[in-house]
């Protein structure tokens, strides 16, 4: 080999290698220090012409073509949505810049506002808020330093379901999936959803079987009572059949008779029992609740603070709320609705007494999702946040 | 006259061709521009901008990364059993399905080279490649139904006493052997093929049976080949998430990088750094092997 | 090679055994597109061809079709370039580094699905401050593609002598020249054995382009990802990947025989290796 052959690609090597280094540098000095902080950005204004589309972050469910087919004859945006299975991956998309909008749940909400990825809210712009239940307003979940970050999508509880034939008596407990000798019954059955908030559903559970714990809000745990949920977690892993992190896993799970028992939220819940499948839930008359109570969700919808399509996704968030809008949104989900006016535009004129729409003492059985944190709101510190959350449901799984 | 003519409207290309003629250093350098470029300055510095920040830390509410330098996502891997677990659990799970399509694979890439005829050779590489085309997505669903309780499989062993594996790390063993088998079937065919029919008979000539022809002239000659199949089963078993998900509970390394990803990205590139080392090293073993003529 | 009757037989088990595993999910795919069940349960209660019609008239699903199509044709053109590009710098000079060149091109496909995806979005949002959009997903794309290219080049360009291109050169043409009229056509069907099968690894990626996509964009795999989540749509989906099962048929006998004929007159089968070597 000719040494003049040796020599050509070296400079390019050398030249390539510090190109590599310096996009390290670059990386290391500049990069993402312009999202730091939440709260700096100011909400629109004036609400102007739409931009033609609007793009959305959402749960399966919330935005079907029911009400997205008028919201863009109406408007003209043209909506697009993606559907996402966990609050996490909620929080990468929007950490893209990319959407608009998502309906965020209380453990992903106070990460947007924290990480700067939302923008508050202006609800001088959205009408319809006027007339959203006032429990829903001024919310932890939805406001930050006084000042309203998202617009209520509407709010339930997560479901004890079982399969009717295979589940006898009908369990009127989360004993079911929590208690080994309740549990064993039907193992390699149980379906649980895949996600630390899973950790608060144990949480519940103990805040009522074993109140020596002394657990207040299942969101702010203490170390103590944290290795008491993950250890009642671990006991439940050796009888659990799938841990469920999209909706659909769950349904074909239920429906193949892989699954009998579980957590569920009301979108899986209905998709079965239109097929036929066996399934029951804790009846109305039991406000759909096992008598632990249960974890649950109120969802916001949420602007991004880089959103390209602000005009398109106020006026979305506006028809969100719209009372015809709002009233097919909870009855087609199965959840109860944000809008007072709703309840008289309701198919099923009981609608909103059934799912407690209008009854506030009943929600104080129901713990939202909440992003964990290590200030326990009682002066104290030294609470698990969602990291350990997260590194301990890791653990579980194995 | 007309040659000089001829000459003198030479085009530019023309030009620019003379200019690289003989100057060697220029032709690499202009050919290598462009993929050099792209993959080591767009490639691999993407990933060496992500993989800086498995050794800063984050803020746990918002998720953002904080550039302070640290090693404590490395100590955590290191220290907490269950990602030596998980990390054991994918590599001996790719191994294992490595073996599994060698196994499935040889025959049929022999049969394909050496047995069938011209027309049955030209069916059987259009019926490998076809499944290549059905979605990833949809076959993984479709095993799930193959695999569930009261599914086809159960309904199939069920008369004659076994039954289905059901969901767990035997069903992913099994879609991710049936994911992978054409990517370790074409080599192995490719590698065969090569294989001169001359030196076969020559072996038969000097009197040896047809075992030991396939043991020490046919398999030293095609482990090149398998060694270069086994690159891709190794790899994509290594690093998917979506399997898993979908037939199992067990976590991979794949898995836990995904779920980490938004809020503790410092810890999902730490444990990114876990399959790109091994996989590199792989990679070096499989070269030295040869198996890079046969990829 | 004379083998056994024996022998014969077993391999013959061997390959009817290793073709029912490849083919029998396949069936049941093609079973549950025509089940009149929206669930995927089994047995299935009926059977019918509405899912058929009603992946026809999904826009989104067309849509998401045109667009892995557009994707996949922009990636294997960007891995042709640069996967000829660099197997020439390879097969054809000498120079320090060469063995590293199909190292490097090996890496994207290589490494984790999800690495590359989240790197690539990451330096697209955050260090370059660009939108996500379909041109990151074919940058995505065209990354882990080169390989398929480069490796069907490199294997194509050992085989043919560079004495065709020292002649070619000692009688007058310039490089451009001697690249078109002769090297070119010798790689010819190798690029395209290569570009096919980078368009088959294109048009179904998901992990990487799960993070690359921007928001108001699908390709087929994502419709079908996000459809997943969709129960009422599932047997849609099925209809959909059967349908994209039977138009493949195309390109992959044109493979064949582009790949695979063309070469095999000149030595036993060697063509055969293009496609192999294609296939990642």
């Amino acid at each position: 080999m000719r040494r003049s052959d040796a020599h050509p690609a070296r400079a390019a090597w050398l030249i390539v290698a510090g190109l590599v280094a310096f996009m390290l540098v670059l990386a290391g000095c500049g990069g993402s220090s312009d999202n730091g902080g939440g709260g700096e950005e100011e909400a629109l204004q004036k609400l102007g012409k739409g931009e033609g589309e609007v793009s959305l972050i959402s749960w399966a469910g919330y935005v079907e073509s029911e009400w997205t087919k008028p919201f863009e004859a109406k408007t003209g945006c043209k909506v697009n949505d993606k559907v996402a299975g966990t609050s996490d991956e909620m929080v990468k998309l929007m950490s893209t810049g990319q959407y608009d909008g998502v309906s965020a749940s209380g453990n992903a909400s106070a990460r947007l506002y924290a990480a700067g990825y939302v923008a508050p809210v202006n609800v001088d712009l959205v009408p319809n808020y006027k007339t959203v239940f006032s429990d829903l307003k001024d919310q932890p979940y939805n406001t930050f330093e006084g000042v309203p970050y998202g617009i209520p999508h509407g709010r339930g509880a997560n479901l004890l379901m079982w399969n009717s034939k295979e589940v006898k008596p009908a369990p009127d407990s989360w004993e079911v999936t929590f208690n080994p000798q309740l549990s064993s019954r039907y193992k390699g059955k149980i379906s649980q959803y895949d996600d630390p908030m899973s950790i608060a559903e144990a949480a519940v559970y103990l805040k009522f079987h074993e109140p020596s714990l002394g657990i207040e809000n299942p969101y702010e745990l203490t170390e103590e009572q944290f290795n008491a949920a993950v250890q009642l977690l671990e006991e439940q892993q050796a009888n659990v059949g799938e841990y469920w992190g999209e909706a659909a896993k769950q349904i074909s799970g239920f429906a193949n008779g892989d699954n009998v028992v579980g957590t569920t939220w009301q979108y899986q819940y209905f998709a079965l029992k239109e097929e036929g499948v066996p399934v029951a839930a804790s009846p109305a008359s039991q406000g759909f609740l096992p008598k632990e109570g249960a974890t649950g969700w109120s969802d916001t919808w949420m602007i991004s603070s880089k959103a390209k399509h602000p005009n398109c996704m106020y006026q979305w968030m506006n028809w969100i709320i719209e009372p015809k809008v709002n009233a097919e949104v909870a009855e087609y989900f199965g959840e109860a609705p944000a809008q007072e006016k709703a309840c008289k535009e309701t198919k099923n004129p009981n609608f909103c007494s059934e799912y407690h729409a209008e009854n506030p003492a009943f929600w104080k059985r129901v713990y939202y999702w909440e992003t964990p944190l290590a200030d326990c709101g009682n002066g104290e510190e030294d609470c698990m946040d969602y990291n350990d959350w997260v590194k301990a449901w890791t653990s579980i799984k194995g | 006259m007309a040659s000089e003519a001829a000459l003198e409207r030479r085009s530019a290309g023309h030009r620019l061709a003379d200019l690289f003629h003989g100057r060697r250093r220029l032709q690499v350098g202009a050919l290598l521009a462009g993929p050099l470029g792209w993959l080591v300055i767009g490639y691999i510095g993407s990933l060496a901008v992500l993989l800086i920040t498995a050794f800063w830390s984050v803020d746990p509410l918002s998720g953002l990364v904080v550039k302070n330098l640290t090693f404590e996502n490395i100590e955590t891997l290191w220290s907490e059993s269950v990602y030596r677990e998980i990390v054991w659990r994918t590599v001996r799970t790719a191994l294992l399905v490595t073996l599994t399509d060698a196994a499935i694979a040889f025959p049929i890439a022999f049969y394909m080279a050496k047995v069938a005829s011209r027309r049955g050779k030209a069916v059987l590489v259009i019926g490998i490649l076809l499944p290549l085309w059905s979605s990833y997505l949809v076959k993984v669903y479709a095993w799930r139904t193959l695999l569930s309780a009261d599914g086809v499989l159960h309904w199939a062993l069920n008369p004659i006493g076994l039954d289905t594996p059901g969901y767990g790390i035997t069903a992913v063993w099994l879609v991710m052997s049936y994911l992978w088998l054409p990517y370790m079937i074409l080599p192995i065919y490719a590698g065969l093929e090569r294989i001169p029919d001359s030196l076969i008979s020559a072996s038969e000539d000097l009197g040896a049976s047809p075992f030991t022809t396939f043991r020490r002239v046919i398999l030293p000659l095609a482990f090149p080949a398998v060694v270069a199949g086994s690159i891709f089963t190794f790899s994509l078993t290594l690093g998917d998430y979506i399997t898993p998900r979908l037939v199992s509970n067990d976590q991979f390394i794949g898995n836990v990088i995904f779920n980490n990803i938004a809020n503790n990205q410092p810890l999902a590139a730490a444990l990114a750094l876990v399959p790109i080392v091994v996989m590199i090293a792989y990679l070096l073993v499989a070269r030295r092997l040869g198996a890079f003529e046969h990829v | 090679m004379r083998l056994s009757r024996n022998a014969r037989a077993l391999l013959r088990i061997a390959v009817a055994v290793g073709l029912a595993f490849i083919y029998v999910p396949l069936v049941a795919i093609v079973l549950y597109a025509f089940n009149a069940s929206r669930i995927l349960a089994w047995p299935p209660p009926g059977w019918t061809l509405h899912w058929f019609s009603s992946a026809f008239d999904n826009a989104a699903a067309r849509d998401a079709f045109l667009t892995s199509v557009k994707a996949g044709l922009a990636a294997t053109a960007i891995a042709l370039v640069l996967g000829s590009l660099a197997s020439l710098a390879v097969a054809r000079h000498r120079f320090f580094g060469r063995e590293t060149i199909s190292f490097l091109v090996l890496l994207p496909i290589a490494l984790p699905g999800i690495v590359t995806g989240v790197a690539i979005s990451n330096t697209f949002t955050q260090v370059l401050g660009l939108p996500l959009s379909l041109l990151t997903v074919i940058v995505g794309h065209a990354t882990f593609c080169i390989v398929v290219v480069y490796n069907n080049a490199v294997a194509r360009l050992r085989r043919l002598s560079s004495s065709f291109e020292e002649a070619s050169a000692d009688l007058g043409a310039h490089t451009w020249q001697t690249f078109r009229y002769v090297t070119l056509p010798g790689m010819r069907s190798a690029l395209i054995a290569g570009g096919l099968l980078a368009f088959a690894l294109s048009f179904d990626e998901i992990i990487v382009t799960n993070f690359t996509i921007g928001a108001g964009e699908e390709t087929l795999p994502i419709w079908i990802f996000s459809n997943l989540f969709r129960p009422h749509e599932l047997p849609t989906v099925n209809a959909v990947a059967v349908i994209v099962i039977l138009i493949s048929i195309i390109p992959v006998y044109l493979a064949h025989r582009l790949g695979g004929e063309a070469a095999a007159g000149r030595s036993g089968g060697g063509g055969v290796e293009t496609e192999a070597a294609a296939v990642p």
